[in-house]
């Protein structure tokens, strides 16, 4: 990039005043995007503390709308603490603490009158386990869209949840029957369809295929493709090609020398795997660490 | 002292390793006999009360009055109607109590309270049940006189341990990330208890009631001073004392009489018969429906 196309910070994006004497973290490559690209996280010096335990520390970075944004990096690294951070699933760990900035479109994710519900309601959630309910396909669906007042054309509504993940073909004949009779990755789409029928704003994914072959890995990562058109995607991985194929852009989280996890390089993807400028992303994404 | 053995020696036992074995096998046995008496136990006490109780089933029998006091004639009907109705009033007063108890436990309480609550729940359903008979003789039927309603009350105070503990493991093994994906489509704490919690768990919970139920309605101690003195005809009203099956088996024992004493046998028969259905049915249909659940 040439310093005539430099691009000017995002609005929204308020200046923070560090209140550290910590050097700034300069592993971190700043690349902002042009100001058509929306930020929706924007987090700096984010850190989690369990206990009196340090397990995250000085995560600095923006999440833009409608990409998909990859967490990579060795088990333990805190790049799933970090995204649960995102739609507040920590808050009922015990001990939990989280420190730094952490915003949503500018509004403090973690302020006192922040209501974590409201928070769920647009920030979604696919976990690594899928975790249908043991209710009907129709139900696990329209349950939650229900509840929140979406009651017009709630038939359509699954529809065209289900449709959305890749799902409607195969089930479409048995929705009243029990979600628990899925195979592992028709229950993973079903939970996507679930998230994305609420029409959220965001979609968190934790590790959505590690539980899964390699075929319904490659129908939730075309899922992903096309989900980010209309939703910002933010996907945790330990599969660095997953990462390579799905991400716009990816961040990669390692330990630092204390055992604590922490962001060590974040850029677009090609980029982030072609010339990674820190060492230990380097090692770790050519396999010499981990 | 040398303990390495000669390993071209045959493996065959030898040395204390013989003695070693012949206590092993004589615990073993011990162990074996102990088990084999306790089913024993259970299964003569099952032909016994067949063998007296048969004769006196019929369906008039479980129509009919109660029979005077000399036994001659009638039947149970009226403490069958008054048991179900207790079990009923209990029910309605310790299903809701204990399975909030459970939510409360499971949900709410800190590790400090949980430890006490459960304690106090497993000290309650060790009580003596004529303890709380005579709570509740004490609290209510002192100053109202004995009831259907103190009876349903005190077989409740049986019930709520029961249910509550039963309840709260079934909620806990309602898997977390159900509870997390419920949080995670924005929907509130209570939301995700009443549509996913609950319902996962309801076969635990009904299963759990059905079993209290069968415990109280065998209760007698409970019933001794708070629903006594009832008559021979059928009677539904809670206000005034109910009859019930195992008062009624108490009863007619103590009368001596011969054709009380048959009938006793018969009422021990149906009550045995009802609690032991309902115990492995509950069983049954709660390992079914938890299968078709995942759990």
């Amino acid at each position: 990039m040439s310093l005539t196309e430099s691009p000017l910070p995002s609005e929204g994006v308020r200046p923070r005043v560090r209140l550290t004497d910590r050097a700034p973290d300069t592993a971190v490559v700043e690349r902002r995007e042009p100001v058509t690209r929306e930020v929706v996280f924007h987090a700096r010096g984010v850190s989690v503390h369990y206990g009196a335990k340090l397990a995250l520390d000085e995560v600095s970075l923006d999440i833009y709308r409608n990409y998909a944004t990859a967490f990579i990096g060795p088990s333990g690294c805190g790049k799933s603490t970090f995204l649960r951070c995102l739609n507040r699933m920590n808050d009922s760990i015990a001990g939990f603490k989280l420190g730094g900035d952490l915003q949503y479109y500018g509004h403090d994710l973690y302020d006192a009158r922040v209501n974590r519900v409201e928070v769920r309601r647009r920030i979604g959630m696919v976990f690594q386990k899928p975790n249908p309910f043991p209710k009907s396909i129709y139900e696990n669906i329209a349950w939650a869209a229900r509840n929140l007042g979406m009651r017009d054309n709630l038939d359509e509504r699954v529809e065209r949840a289900l449709r959305d993940a890749a799902l409607w073909d195969e089930v479409k004949d048995r929705l009243k029957s029990s979600a628990l009779g899925l195979s592992g990755g028709q229950q993973q789409r079903l939970c996507i369809a679930r998230a994305i029928a609420i029409e959220p704003d965001v979609v968190l994914l934790d590790e959505p295929a590690s539980a899964l072959d390699p075929i319904a890995t490659a129908s939730i990562e075309d899922l992903i493709h096309e989900l980010k058109a209309r939703y910002t995607i933010v996907i945790v991985t330990h599969n660095m090609q997953q990462a390579a194929r799905v991400a716009d852009k990816t961040a990669f989280f390692s330990l630092d020398q204390a055992r604590v996890g922490t962001l060590i390089e974040y850029d677009d993807t090609p980029k982030l795997f072609s010339s990674p400028t820190d060492r230990r992303t380097r090692d770790y994404i050519t396999g010499q660490f981990g | 002292m040398s303990a390495i053995p000669d390993p071209k020696h045959a493996l065959t036992a030898s040395g204390n390793l013989r003695r070693r074995q012949l206590v092993s096998r004589a615990f073993e046995t011990a162990t074996v006999l102990a088990a084999a008496l306790a089913v024993a136990v259970l299964l003569i006490l099952i032909y016994y009360v067949v063998k007296h109780g048969v004769s006196a089933i019929s369906l008039s029998f479980f129509t009919s009055d109660l029979p005077a006091y000399d036994g001659v004639g009638g039947g149970i009907g009226p403490a069958l109607v008054g048991t179900i109705e207790m079990a009923l009033i209990a029910t309605i007063i310790a299903l809701p109590t204990g399975v909030l108890t459970a939510l409360y436990l499971s949900q709410f309480a800190g590790p400090r309270g949980d430890r006490i609550l459960r304690l106090m729940l497993d000290l309650m359903a060790g009580l003596p049940t004529i303890i709380v008979g005579v709570f509740v003789a004490g609290l209510i039927t002192n100053r109202f006189g004995p009831s259907g309603l103190a009876g349903g009350l005190a077989l409740s105070i049986v019930e709520v341990p029961l249910i509550a503990r039963a309840s709260l493991e079934a909620i806990s093994r309602v898997p977390q990330i159900l509870v997390e994906a419920s949080d995670a489509l924005g929907m509130a704490r209570w939301r995700g208890i009443v549509g996913v919690v609950l319902p996962t768990a309801s076969s635990g919970i009904v299963t759990a009631t059905i079993l209290a139920v069968a415990r109280a309605s065998g209760e007698t101690a409970p019933l001794l001073f708070t629903s006594e003195l009832y008559g021979q005809s059928f009677s539904v009203d809670p206000r005034h004392s109910l009859a019930s099956v195992p008062l009624e088996i108490f009863q007619l024992l103590e009368s001596g009489y011969s054709a009380s004493v048959s009938k006793a046998w018969g009422a021990a028969f149906t009550l045995m018969v009802v609690i032991l259905a309902a115990n492995i049915g509950a069983r049954v249909w709660l390992r079914r429906s938890e299968r078709k659940r995942g759990l």
